[in-house]
């Protein structure tokens, strides 16, 4: 019990930035585009959150952390701008596009970095987020020490964020909406919606959200940026979205499963029969669960029906 | 119809846009251009503007290394394109390649030069099993490619250095050296190019090329490939064999892909590594296919401005550039590919406003 203890508090940390970034993965998806580019937008917003931090840490003290994400929050948003522009403007294939992205976003992060920093790295953060536990909270038995103790409050951020989520996209005309043109395209402009406008802003959140987490992720795992500040989170959380079944709730479920699977990696060896696995297998897990999942959903209509299709408006 | 006039422009107009990007930005960050250009001559030829040194066939040897593997890649993501796949999971497919031929290196010895082709061999198997499953599951359960081939690329790569690091005589980050008789290394190619790393990988990469474009241009299966790619419902109307097109299509994509990794392992390296992260052999790949417009020649030229790119890189770094400029001008150049379609419409409004001007003034 003690090593769940142990274990929890990590594996939620792991969890926070998968959790936001597959949210902002729904929001695109659900408008109709798919976001290959998480991956890179998730740097972007780490490298500007991380740049934010080292820069303004004298003058803002301990209030630099959440100045620092909200910025990568800024720069992520910015950036997914591109990807809207070219995939919904221009109707560039959105795979591509995303890929372009994606690789643009590591040349383009170490180049600034190295005319900011003259080096490949930042210097290592002096603010940094800490742990904390709620009073009262904590002390009830089990679940405090679960859920309430030696944690991230980003990860009190992730859950905001899954429950605004939810409420915006399933209980709203605007989500409502957003979702059709998701599905049906062509059947949402003829009721009067602004199907580019709907993506637009699908894209610009899911940015906004992949910087936020990417700023998060860089704040709260390690200690300044580097190229592997990221390391693959961006595309765990599209698997977490689909293993999610696309839906809130299910990127929350998803996104801790998948946290507790990384962190099984370091803590096999204290686990009686767990202990002949390699560390690789944990790694794996995510995907080959997601792969396996795709399989399952297939015979039936779980993700957005449009998704990764040009909108065109003359098509019927 | 001048489609493929205009493919070549596009492509044309996106390495034009994507340099000129570079050239500002180095001219933003208070650099000289003429670094970049200079930095490009000199990785590929050895040829020194400012120093006046003459041509150096090292430096294009070194240069023809790192252009071989993203050709190899190039092809695999363009054989896929071409039947309306598109292979993001190149990059898996490598890294299971080269893992395999390191595996038939070291556990299987063979006579002479059998040792090799089995090792060769054993890397395009491994890179074809790895595109089997995307394609199987796209053709049996409908499931997107794109998303099997990401989650099949960090598998891969977990699942090669488990592998690495379980063949006898590896360390924690790379495998014992291989025996000579799997070695691509060839000392007449390196004595010809200044001792430079090139090998006998280049054959491979010639002989794909040379397979790529028959396969495509010159056989009924390339042309069935081509119709599923245009039109899938269309090719199965046709009664074409849709389902089994995706699946040898996304195999022979895989294969050369596993191709690039095994001259990496047994060309370069003669040895098995374990990574940390990707070495976007597989997404310089897909720069390579698109901007070649999944031509064989246009790959290979494709591949070979890549390349350039890359050479270039530490060169300029010496300079004082940050050398990531070049992975800035390469990933922009797909980005401008990828909005053609866009692109193409402004490009044909302009030509309309242009006309309208035209027959306004001559009917005034």
């Amino acid at each position: 019990m003690n090593l769940l203890y142990e274990m929890f508090p990590m594996a939620l940390g792991i969890a926070t930035p998968i959790i936001i970034t597959a949210l902002g993965g729904l929001f695109s998806e659900r408008s109709g585009v798919v976001n290959i580019a998480l991956e890179g937008i998730m740097l972007v917003g780490a490298f500007v959150g991380a740049t934010v931090s080292v820069l303004t840490a004298d003058a803002l003290g301990a209030l630099t952390p959440w100045v620092s994400i909200l910025a990568g929050m800024v720069a992520g948003c910015l950036y997914s701008w591109i990807h809207a522009y070219a995939s919904i403007a221009l109707k560039a294939d959105q795979t591509i596009s995303g890929t372009a992205l994606n690789m643009l976003s590591t040349g383009l992060t170490i180049y600034l970095c190295q005319l900011i920093f003259k080096g490949q790295r930042t210097p290592t953060f002096t603010e940094n987020f800490t742990r904390i536990s709620i009073p009262v909270l904590k002390d009830i038995p089990v679940i405090g020490k679960l859920f309430f103790s030696d944690l991230y409050p980003t990860f009190y951020i992730a859950l905001f964020l899954v429950l605004v989520t939810w409420f915006v996209v399933f209980k709203t005309k605007f989500g409502l909406h957003l979702r059709s043109c998701g599905e049906y395209p062509q059947a949402s402009a003829s009721m009067g919606i602004k199907v580019e406008k709907m993506r637009y802003i699908g894209v610009l959140t899911s940015g906004a959200l992949g910087g936020l987490s990417g700023g998060i992720m860089v704040l709260t795992t390690n200690i300044q940026f580097s190229v592997l500040a990221i390391h693959g989170v961006g595309f765990i959380a599209m698997a977490c979205l689909i293993f999610g079944k696309w839906k809130p709730f299910g990127c929350l479920a998803a996104g801790v499963f998948f946290g507790f699977s990384q962190t099984l990696s370091k803590y096999s060896g204290f686990i009686p029969g767990l202990k002949s696995l390699p560390s690789e297998f944990f790694y794996c897990i995510p995907y080959i669960l997601t792969i396996i999942a795709l399989i399952l959903f297939a015979r039936k209509s779980v993700g957005p029906k449009a998704s990764g299709e040009i909108y065109d408006s003359g098509k019927r | 119809m001048n489609s493929k006039k205009d493919t070549l422009l596009i492509s044309l107009l996106a390495v034009f846009i994507g340099i000129l990007l570079g050239v500002v930005i180095l001219i933003a960050s208070g650099h000289s251009p003429m670094i970049l250009f200079n930095a490009l001559l000199r990785g590929t030829f050895g040829i020194n503007l400012t120093m006046g040194t003459g041509l150096n066939l090292r430096y294009l040897g070194e240069f023809i290394v790192f252009s071989m593997p993203i050709i190899l890649t190039g092809l695999s993501v363009g054989f896929a394109y071409r039947t309306g796949l598109f292979n993001i999971g190149a990059e898996g497919q490598v890294m299971v390649g080269g893992m395999a031929s390191v595996v038939v290196a070291i556990m299987v010895p063979l006579p002479g030069v059998l040792h090799v082709i089995a090792c060769v061999a054993a890397g395009a198997l491994a890179g074809a099993l790895w595109g089997f499953i995307p394609g199987l599951l796209k053709s049996k359960f409908n499931v997107h490619e794109v998303v099997v081939c990401i989650m099949l690329n960090y598998t891969g790569m977990y699942f090669s250095n488990w592998v690495v690091r379980a063949l006898p005589g590896s360390t924690e980050s790379k495998t014992a050296m291989i025996p000579a008789s799997a070695s691509l290394n060839s000392d007449f190619l390196s004595g010809l190019t200044g001792n430079s790393r090139l090998n006998w990988g280049i054959l491979i990469v010639i002989a794909s090329v040379l397979l790529y474009w028959f396969i495509i241009e010159k056989t009924s299966f390339g042309y069935s490939l081509r119709a599923t790619g245009f039109n899938k419902e269309g090719a199965r109307y046709a009664g074409l064999k849709v389902d089994r097109n995706i699946i040898t299509s996304m195999m022979i994509s895989g294969a050369f892909a596993g191709l690039a990794g095994t001259i990496v392992a047994l060309g370069v390296f003669n040895q098995g590594r374990t990574l940390a992260a990707f070495e976007n052999y597989g997404f310089d790949g897909i720069a390579v296919g698109l901007v070649g417009a999944c031509n064989a020649i246009g790959i290979v030229l494709a591949g070979l401005l890549f390349g350039m790119l890359k050479v270039a890189q530490p060169i300029m770094q010496i300079a004082g550039v940050p050398k990531q400029i070049g992975e800035i001008i390469s990933s922009s150049i797909v980005l401008f590919v990828a909005m053609q379609y866009g692109i193409k419409i402004i490009i044909g409004r302009i030509a309309k406003r242009r006309l309208e001007k035209k027959e306004g003034s001559v009917s005034q």
